[in-house]
């Protein structure tokens, strides 16, 4: 398969157990799923369901027990921590829901390092780091700390350093579980302005909201894909939908 | 939308059109495009009642336009509305009585229909996002308007969520 035709990423089977103390977790029991390439995919369900885990899966940040990820038509079945690391620089980026920046790093730095990570010269990396902040509204905030910043703000950096090295996909794991609403819009806005611009995006969360910026949505329950819908936006076939939500009674 | 009309003509006189304007720079694209026929019908059903009169203005060129004014009995209707408080948003709707009667019938599947339900409702939580991404920033109004509609959609949703998980643990 060439790399242009693969879909960005393919999962078969993948199955994941905890086990902790008590009774083991079935956090992913069975999951097939095809991410082609600029799709804005949502994955939403309650919490526990199992969601964090898929992600956590398809990111390399946990193997699974069983099945296959395939990365641009790439079996990752061979991957050790180590590779998955690469990848996580050159074809995933992944924001979380605590921002997890590097705390002791600027706000610049925190940007530019895995650029720097993934051999791309200073200056270039300089560049990448300057359009982007300057493109996300944190032009100026160069020097400052994270831990300076509000959490919409931190948000922003996270989202600046998962798309320095241009992934091909982009992970985001309920990142406006932890901002206001007003830093949930932005969150949205902005993941909606990059797919407009080609950037395939798998976005888990349990708010609605942020699901409906995607053009499918999964509903996944209990470790299953429940359901699986494209969102076409268009008009409802009846007098209900937008008309009815808001519309002044007789 | 009797009140409403009423509420805009408490600082002034205004006829048809006038009100409809109104009704569209409050609202915004929350509220694309009022009824004009439905508010004529409602100015005419509120002058029955004695809420509102109207008034013959002659206009040079065009047909006489109908100014409308709050009457005494208008004033009343809208101080009352004003004290007492609004009805909670229905939750034994037609969905609920559907999926509760689903096994009783035989004709549709539970999981299924809360399936489709979701799809309709993310459908029209996503055509309120466009709708608030199109929206002027400032007008506040429209904005706090769509943001409820898409926090009441949300709840809806997470109660979709919660049916889910329960009959889910039935089968």
């Amino acid at each position: 398969m060439s790399e242009s035709t693969a879909p960005v990423l393919r999962a078969e089977g993948l199955v994941k157990t905890h086990h902790g103390e008590g009774a083991p977790a079935h956090a992913v029991r069975g999951v097939d799923l095809c991410v082609a390439r600029g799709e804005f995919v949502a994955i939403t369900g309650p919490s526990g369901a199992g969601k964090s885990t898929l992600l956590h899966l398809l990111g390399g940040l946990q193997r699974p027990d069983a099945g296959s990820i395939w990365l641009d038509g790439e079996c990752t079945d061979g991957y050790g921590e180590a590779r998955w690391a690469v990848e996580r620089r050159r074809r995933i980026g992944i924001v979380f829901q605590f921002f997890n920046l590097v705390s002791d790093l600027s706000v610049a730095d925190n940007v530019e390092l895995p650029a720097l990570l993934a051999g791309v010269p200073p200056r270039k990396a300089r560049a990448e780091r300057e359009a982007l902040l300057a493109e996300l509204g944190l032009a100026g905030k160069e020097r400052s700390m994270p831990g300076e910043l509000s959490g919409g703000e931190q948000q922003r950096v996270a989202l600046a350093r998962a798309l320095v090295n241009h992934p091909p996909l982009l992970l985001a794991d309920e990142p406006a579980g932890s901002l206001d609403s007003k830093g949930t819009r932005e969150v949205m806005r902005l993941l909606s302005r990059f797919h407009q611009r080609g950037q395939t995006i798998l976005l888990v969360t349990h708010d609605a909201r942020l699901a409906s910026a995607a053009d499918r949505v999964i509903s996944f329950f209990d470790g299953r894909i429940a359901d699986d819908a494209e969102l076409d936006g268009g008009p409802p076939p009846r007098r209900t939908g937008i008309s009815g939500v808001l519309e002044l009674k007789d | 939308m009797r009140l409403p009309l009423l509420a805009l003509l408490a600082r002034g006189a205004a006829h048809g059109y006038e009100l409809k304007q109104d009704l569209e720079q409050l609202l915004g694209s929350a509220y694309p495009q009022p009824n004009v026929g439905q508010i004529y019908v409602t100015l005419g059903r509120l002058e029955r009642s004695g809420l509102i009169e109207g008034e013959d203005v002659e206009q040079s060129s065009r047909p006489n336009k109908k100014v409308y004014h709050l009457t005494d009995a208008g004033r009343e209707a809208l101080r009352a509305w004003y004290e007492e408080t609004a009805d909670e948003p229905r939750v034994r709707d037609e969905f609920f009585m559907k999926l509760a009667l689903a096994p009783r019938t035989g004709l549709a599947d539970q999981i299924a229909l809360i399936n489709k339900q979701r799809r309709q409702y993310l459908n029209t939580m996503r055509q309120l996002s466009k709708l608030a991404a199109a929206e002027d920033r400032d007008n506040r109004i429209a904005h706090l308007l769509i943001e409820g509609a898409m926090l009441h959609l949300q709840a809806d949703l997470d109660w979709l969520e919660r049916c889910q998980e329960e009959l889910e643990e039935l089968e």
